[in-house]
């Protein structure tokens, strides 16, 4: 809801020509990306594959390392795009209309690399179809009691349903761009608008279908993250064993997505300088505000984690809490964490500091890493601490695990930047919204 | 198609929510297997226990557990089934070492079958916690969920360097890489056994008839493995010895694997309290915590007087 005016169809030249007109430096970058993410992604992931599960740090009892932290931190980068997009579809704040594209596209690409991660993760990947609960000639089912499973159908849904909204909304704009697009182009948005034609009775059906969408994907905002932190408070390990993780992981996630939005839309103001017209500082403002109350709720219940396990004062829990808080470089790491994510975002109380991009993007990045951490101090480290004392360990990752952890970065990227080009990352008609009644008949 | 099925008269057919209802009642309730046939239990009696080392090397022959060469075992990635925990008490020369064998205890609630997605571990009829190589995906999850720490996961497809493949024992599968393994009972015996039951015509196992490797090498007896369900059974005797504590008891897992308590003097006993690893093997027993152990063993290093974490 920017102040100045701006014409549809120059709404429609701003964001067409950022998807038509693609410099040679973005190419660069798309290779550079591509490459860093063969090398530091596919071939150690192949090596593992053919080598064995061995490559990395992991050891018994420290089973669960690297790779189920960044699967949970995955989780968390898609999980914006969802609240962003449904919940606050639902509540119609007007804040949410330029920026919800960008972040259900990063929720889309976000679960692919939590797939992935599935697949590195697991001892024989090649059988991860077991999983799936189908009648076959082996006779064989699957054991609902486990938290695996409630993932393999939380992420299942979640992935499909994220699919559907996403394409469902871009119908209006595979219209617009099939007018205004030649070539390659024009066929495949001739094919994927579905023959729109911007009628009342197909904007009232699509209105109606978005808000059943988002009704629809709405509890999953809540039920995603729970169950993935099921995975772990429903053991009896020290450090899992805990009610609090359900909300502690959604608010979690929903930070880390927060901020992973916003360091998205940053530097897409950056590369592209017309999209500053339409990702203002009124969105900044807002997404500001909502980081700030994320922040206030996530310190409550790390403190609530910490004392929970306190008050219980059991000897494993105790130790268990020491290991994480006071031991070295666990302790370095914690007191880093409650920085960047509960002290460091108090910058955020200022409006004037809230609406600097440049300033937001720096903090976004630490409560990222915050968040990170968050995950790895609970994932690895609960388990260095388990019960009998002779089995207690130290995990330490290996290059593989380092190279693929990052290498995943880039090969989002990778995806992120191939798809931009070709699926309009800002919405035309949710943008059209925002600037009021039309003042030409030409457009959607 | 003529198949021809068996006639059922319609007053004695069950409905379908009838039979899932006894399909139920009988599967996956904790002792389902106390309305079977056995209830395999092992009763180690730590008193006899001298930490020799032969059961881990008998499981190591019976079981086909890979040999992974120096640099796996320094980072602690030994196959080992059975592992002797060694918890040093006092300073040298006055220094006292416990030893506590643990293996799989096959838990009748147990917390590793809970997170399986693929059933690949479940309960057996016989109160056994069985691990099905061939069904395993390798998500981890049991030996995450595992207090005991006792799964081994196969991190590379190991190899028997010829003739040294020629010693398998062709009753046990070879495991291939990404795959979770542990202690079975030595299952493949208990088979053998009840195969000779029935063969000579008996319908049960006789007491002392079947004995895992660790139980059958161990040269002090300390390991006694029957039935519970035979009250005159050895382990049924044994397992109301005033002496019993079960291994982590607090979590409630219910093992079947049952500990008998050392009988000794504490090394430096004074009036009122206990002393290090007798507090701490007390601890065991009577509340399954074992951060006190550790406290109580790092304790003793440096100070001669510790009251245990009590």
């Amino acid at each position: 809801m920017s102040e100045t005016k701006i014409a549809y169809s120059d709404i429609n030249k701003d964001l067409i020509g950022f998807m038509t007109k693609t410099g040679w430096r973005y190419y660069a970058v798309v290779a550079l990306f591509a490459a860093a993410s063969l090398v530091c992604f596919w071939i150690p992931w192949g090596i593992q594959v053919m080598v064995g599960q061995g490559v990395t740090g992991l050891n018994v009892p420290n089973l669960w390392g690297l790779y189920l932290v960044n699967f949970i931190f995955w989780v968390g980068v898609a999980h914006a795009g969802t609240l962003i997009s449904a919940m606050l579809y639902i509540t119609k704040t007007p804040w949410r209309r330029s920026i919800a594209r960008g972040a259900e596209t990063m929720t889309l690409f976000g679960l692919i690399i939590v797939t992935l991660f599935i697949f590195i993760h697991m001892g024989r990947p090649w059988n991860l179809y077991w999983t799936m609960p189908y009648p076959s000639t082996r006779m064989i089912w699957t054991n609902f009691q486990s938290p695996i499973m409630f993932d393999v159908f939380a992420i299942g849904t979640y992935f499909t349903s994220s699919v559907i909204f996403l394409f469902f909304g871009m119908i209006p704009d595979f219209a617009v761009l099939k007018h205004n697009t030649t070539g390659w182009r024009k066929e495949l948005y001739t094919l994927l608008s579905f023959n729109w034609k911007g009628t009342d009775t197909q904007w009232f059906i699509h209105g109606r279908a978005t808000m059943l969408f988002a009704s629809f994907i709405m509890p999953l905002v809540v039920s995603v993250h729970s169950i993935v932190s099921w995975d772990f408070a429903l053991s009896v390990v020290p450090g899992y064993s805990k009610t609090v993780f359900a909300p502690y992981f959604v608010t979690g996630a929903l930070l880390s997505g927060f901020a992973g939005v916003t360091i998205m839309l940053t530097i897409l103001r950056w590369g592209y300088p017309p999209f500053k017209k339409y990702i203002t500082e009124y969105h900044y403002d807002s997404m500001g505000k909502v980081i700030l109350l994320l922040c206030f709720v996530w310190t409550y219940l790390t403190a609530m984690e910490i004392l929970t396990g306190l008050y219980a004062n059991i000897s494993v829990e105790n130790e268990s809490l020491r290991y994480k808080i006071l031991s070295w470089p666990h302790g370095y790491l914690f007191f880093f964490m409650l920085f960047t994510n509960s002290v460091l975002p108090l910058i955020y109380i200022f409006k004037r500091i809230r609406t600097k991009p440049a300033v937001v993007m720096i903090a976004c990045i630490f409560i990222m890493i915050g968040m990170w951490l968050e995950r790895f101090l609970i994932v690895p480290n609960a388990l260095s601490r388990k019960f009998l004392p002779w089995m207690w360990h130290e995990y330490f990752p290996t290059l593989v695990e380092i190279l693929i952890s990052v290498g995943a970065v880039t090969f989002f990227i990778t995806l992120f930047m191939i798809s931009i080009k070709i699926f309009p990352v800002l919405s035309f008609f949710e943008v059209k919204e925002d600037q009021g009644v039309p003042m030409k008949k030409e457009g959607h | 198609m003529s198949k021809k099925t068996k006639y059922i008269d319609p007053a004695d057919r069950k409905t379908i929510p009838e039979r899932i209802k006894d399909q139920l009642a009988a599967y996956r309730v904790p002792g389902y297997y106390e309305k079977f046939d056995y209830h395999w239990t092992m009763v180690i009696d730590l008193d006899r226990c001298n930490g020799c080392g032969s059961c881990t090397t008998a499981c190591y022959a019976e079981n086909n557990l890979p040999v992974v060469g120096k640099s796996e075992v320094g980072i602690g990635r030994h196959m080992g089934w059975l592992r002797l925990e060694r918890y040093v008490e006092g300073e040298y020369p006055d220094v006292k070492v416990r030893f506590l064998p643990v293996m799989c205890q096959h838990c009748d609630s147990a917390p590793c079958e809970l997170g399986c997605p693929v059933y690949a571990t479940y309960h057996n009829q016989d109160g056994l916690n069985v691990q099905v190589y061939n069904r395993c995906v390798g998500t981890y999850t049991c030996a995450t969920y595992c207090p005991y720490d006792v799964r081994r996961f196969n991190w590379y497809t190991y190899k028997w360097d010829t003739p040294l493949e020629q010693q398998l024992s062709p009753e046990v599968t070879i495991r291939e890489m990404g795959i979770m393994e542990k202690c079975s009972f030595c299952i493949q015996r208990i088979r053998g056994a009840k195969d000779t039951a029935k063969d000579d015509g008996r319908r049960r196992v006789k007491d002392g008839e079947v004995s895992p490797a660790c139980g059958q090498s161990c040269p002090t007896g300390a390991i006694s493995f029957g039935d519970l369900n035979d009250p005159k059974s050895r382990v049924s005797i044994l397992a109301k010895s005033k002496r019993r504590y079960n291994l982590l008891g607090d979590l409630n897992t219910r093992p079947s694997v049952i500990y008998l308590r050392r009988v000794q003097e504490p090394l430096h006993a004074s009036a009122g309290h206990e002393t290090g690893m007798a507090a701490a093997h007390n601890t065991i027993a009577e509340h399954g915590s074992t951060a006190d152990t550790a406290h109580a063993i790092k304790d003793t290093h440096g100070k001669k007087t510790q009251d245990g974490g009590h």
